[in-house]
């Protein structure tokens, strides 16, 4: 039997016995129900996974568990504060910025993530942080709105 | 499950040409008012059944058994919460969301009082898929008709209660009030207690579109605030008790079969299920990793089949299409011969279409549970019902012994008419006793699933010299005859769509092959136009009958700012038009080509789109703009490459789709046309977006690009 991992997630503590080399996301997943970050491709690659470590986005699924030990973990969950959502949820929900919703977590970390480090960014900034997210219905406009709102600044006429 | 592979390929579009078989539904009304509470109920009845409601001798029935073929119905709880049902599934186009503003809406209460069931064989009608674009023009009004029968029988037994007749009555905001004594009673006192059923009156008025209160009107996404805290549950989300994960042994190639096959050493393996059937083998374990380890052990050999390339696709389409028109979509009429050896210009071209991925951010996955030999099957699938039926078939079990429900979906563009991770996960949990849940890689989603059909279109026509389109030749070779009939007015026409043995596994995608056609067409259209030395709307009006076509394009254009004047090197313009599935789109581009990389940027787009009237504006934009921003993959770089039955791009990383970066200025103009009936809008929208880019580059470059995707690799050739 592998060797107990410590990890902190959304402010708890698990002891998750899997193999080190385990994507963080199939434990988040399969072993803590924390079942809002998405398998979109397991390579990297579409962003659904995305959840901040140490406050910063990474790809769940291209993080061994093993290398999250001591580091927290803030998966979509997380998000919340005493049942209100996050701003940046909220501009979500302000901006109808989902269609089938299954980039949503992903995206929110992502822009969580891209507000915490640059607080008022450029449209520019916003499209270059956001490419590695993948939405196939189309949303991006709506995300892109999302953000500017969540940062407080003025919002442009929904295309 | 010897026909396992066989049973489950689907031909090009087959889904859509189906018709729905009337189901025999099984539940007594007992059960009915077991499963959902007392209250009162309607339930709208498939066409054909109608004479036997007819003769029935009442509109109010009261025997035990329900009415059979059903197609949709309403409930009216004692807490008054309305419940509609509807076999059609909620897979990101918003639907659930419109449905219940419609319910809202007809019945007179609170939108948040209205819940949808839908997509569960046990709980919802028959219903032969959400695909077509067929689930607003068929179930809007089915539920306005319901949701008005229900009122009717509200105010109803309200006029019982107070011995006074019904139609002074006025139903609204959830309560039957009576004007001349000023009582009233809500819907869920009037339900209090009752065990009321009825079916759906023959005719029964519903409120015309200038009325509408709550459709029409651009209510948020039902649950969004469960999507946006991660708490919704998709198929790949759901974590039963005792649950496995399976992996399948997937072949080299299609088509490829098992030879040799040892599974001792991962048989040996703690805790794990070893399943082979036919040509079918995988395995069930606590973890993924186990799973996918127990694989690894096994030594398969397979026999491979040797198939064609995308090097020789084109000519293999062409020549095996060639003698065998469909007569379904076949058009012929006038002379075309004539017509084009008289007409003052002639324009011949050849046209070509790539296979392309449905590529949903969430993967084919199943959960599936057997138990007293029953099986239950969660799944993203735009079709439950046949899903329940391919499982029934499968493992020999009756229907009324398979249960398949759709948890709210994360998307499908036409690509999950199928039911494979189902028949997969419910093979696996038969072994295993136990649930079985099975998520298909990237990888596998990207190798498994159906295409969108790759395809060649050649085009003859000929106009005169005023610039009327006098010949048109139009022949599609595989990818499907969806929008192939020319909108434009030619009296010398013959369009013949020819199917192709299958190459790739395909089948329906987003707008079917209304987007090749669209884009054959559309592409042919603007060089006619130059030919003519005609503006591209002017030349499209001038062959025009239709002023809903009409109409689209004088939208697009005044929003555009058609014709736009250059003020840059590189910049060019494009327009093209079209019409499907009840609704119309015309599309603006603007591109910026530069000379020196070839690099090709769509700046902006602007679509005008009528699909009559308007059910939910919000979610109507993001179908509109989700189109054109999936359509600019199609357009400009997507393509599936594949050689000897082996997909060589089955990743995110070397099969490129729209990203940030990709997504030009979008402007949506939506026609609101009250005075005609809603139709679908998740389709059509991507039609026009290709050949009006591809437009856009000739204008700026003097290139004519014929062939899907335009610029895998920037412009080549300038």
């Amino acid at each position: 039997m592998a060797k107990p991992i410590e990890l902190e997630v959304n402010g708890k503590r698990y002891s998750v016995q899997y193999p080190p080399d385990t994507p963080l996301l199939s434990v988040l997943r399969d072993e803590l129900g924390l079942t809002g970050s998405k398998y979109g491709c397991g390579e990297g690659q579409c962003g659904a996974c995305t959840v901040l470590i140490s406050g910063a986005p990474k790809r769940s699924c291209m993080i061994s568990v093993s290398t999250v030990v001591g580091k927290p973990v803030t998966t979509i969950e997380g998000l919340e504060k005493d049942g209100r959502p996050h701003p940046v949820q909220q501009a979500f929900l302000d901006a109808g910025a989902f269609q089938c919703a299954f980039c949503t977590s992903g995206m929110i970390m992502s822009s969580v993530g891209l507000l915490q480090g640059n607080p008022k960014p450029t449209d520019a900034e916003i499209i270059q942080f956001m490419q590695g997210n993948i939405c196939r219905c189309g949303t991006h406009p709506r995300v892109i709105e999302a953000i500017r709102h969540a940062a407080g600044m003025a919002q442009e006429p929904r295309s | 499950m010897s026909d396992f592979t066989q049973k489950f390929i689907p031909e090009p579009e087959r889904y859509e040409f189906r018709t729905a078989p009337i189901h025999q539904f099984e539940l007594a009304r007992r059960d009915f008012f077991k499963l959902l509470g007392a209250g009162i109920a309607v339930f709208a009845v498939a066409k054909d059944s109608q004479a036997m409601q007819e003769t029935a001798p009442s509109r109010a029935f009261h025997n035990e058994e329900l009415p059979k073929e059903i197609t949709s119905w309403l409930h009216v709880g004692e807490d008054g919460t309305v419940t509609g049902f509807t076999g059609k599934a909620e897979i990101g186009q918003n639907i659930r969301t419109s449905l219940a503003q419609t319910v809202a809406d007809e019945l007179r209460v609170p939108f948040e009082t209205v819940r949808m069931v839908m997509a569960d064989t046990a709980l919802t009608p028959f219903d032969a898929g959400t695909f077509g674009s067929r689930t607003t023009p068929t179930m809007t009004p089915q539920f306005r008709r319901v949701a008005s029968a229900a009122r009717d029988l509200l105010i109803e037994v309200a006029a019982k209660e107070w011995n006074v007749a019904p139609e002074g009555l006025v139903a609204a905001n959830a309560k039957v009030t009576d004007p001349a004594s000023g009582r009233s009673l809500r819907y869920a006192e009037l339900a209090r207690g009752k065990t009321l059923a009825q079916n759906l009156p023959v005719e029964d008025p519903v409120t015309p579109a200038p009325e509408w209160t709550i459709a029409g009107k651009p209510v948020p996404k039902v649950d969004a605030r469960e999507f946006v805290t991660g708490k919704h549950q998709y198929t790949p989300d759901l974590r039963p008790a005792g649950l496995l994960h399976g992996k399948v042994l997937r072949p080299p190639s299609f088509g490829a079969t098992l030879d040799s096959y040892d599974d001792s050493a991962a048989k040996t393996m703690t805790g794990v299920i070893v399943v082979r059937d036919g040509d079918f083998a995988g395995a069930a374990a606590p973890t993924v990793h186990e799973a996918q380890a127990a694989l690894d052990a096994i030594h398969a050999q397979w026999n491979e089949v040797p198939q064609i390339s995308n090097k020789e696709l084109f000519a293999f389409l062409k020549k095996n299409g060639e003698s065998k028109p469909d007569d379904r979509s076949r058009k012929q009429k006038g002379s075309v011969e004539e017509a084009l050896k008289n007409a003052a210009h002639r324009l011949d071209a050849t046209y070509t279409v790539a296979f392309i991925a449905h590529a949903p951010l969430e993967p084919r996955a199943a959960v599936a549970d057997w138990s007293d030999g029953k099986l239950s099957v969660w799944t993203g699938t735009q079709r439950p019902f046949a899903v329940r039926d391919e499982l029934a078939a499968v493992f020999h079990v009756p229907e009324s012994s398979v249960r398949v429900i759709v948890p709210d979906t994360g998307s499908a563009y036409g690509g999950k008419h199928t039911g494979d991770a189902a028949l997969e996960a419910a093979r696996l949990a038969r072994a295993a006793g136990r649930p079985v849940k099975l998520v298909w890689t990237r990888e596998e989603e990207f190798t498994w699933a159906y295409f969108r059909p790759a395809g060649v279109i050649e085009i003859k026509s000929g106009i005169a010299a005023d610039g009327t389109l006098t010949a048109w030749e139009f022949h599609n070779y595989n990818s499907g005859s969806s929008g192939i009939e020319t909108p434009y007015v030619v009296s010398n026409q013959r369009i013949e769509f020819h199917s192709v043995p299958q190459i790739l596994r395909s089948g329906s995608y987003r707008g079917l092959a209304a987007t090749a056609n669209h884009f054959a067409r559309e592409t042919h259209m603007d060089a006619l136009a130059r030919t003519a030395r005609m503006d591209a709307i002017e030349f499209r009006i001038k062959n025009l009958s239709d002023s809903r076509m009409r109409a689209v394009l004088e939208a697009a254009a005044k929003s555009f700012g058609w014709p736009h004047k250059k003020s840059r090197e590189g910049q060019g313009f494009g327009i093209a038009a079209g019409y499907e599935k009840g609704s119309y789109v015309a599309t603006c581009a603007e591109v910026a080509v530069d000379r020196s990389s070839g690099a090709v940027r769509v700046v902006r787009v602007v679509e005008a789109f009528e699909c009559g009237a308007i059910v939910n504006p919000d979610g109507l934009r993001n179908q509109v703009v989700g189109a054109i921003i999936q359509g600019l993959g199609g357009a400009l770089f997507e393509s599936i490459e594949f050689e000897n039955g082996r997909i060589k791009n089955p990743h995110f990383a070397s099969y490129r789709v729209p990203r940030f970066r990709d997504v030009p200025q979008i402007e949506s103009v939506l026609l609101d046309r009250k005075d005609i009936p809603s139709a679908g809008a998740g389709e059509t929208p991507i039609m026009t977006l290709a050949p009006a880019i591809g437009s856009a580059i000739f204008d700026a470059t003097g290139v004519r690009l014929n062939a899907l995707p335009m610029v895998p690799n920037g412009l080549q050739r300038m």
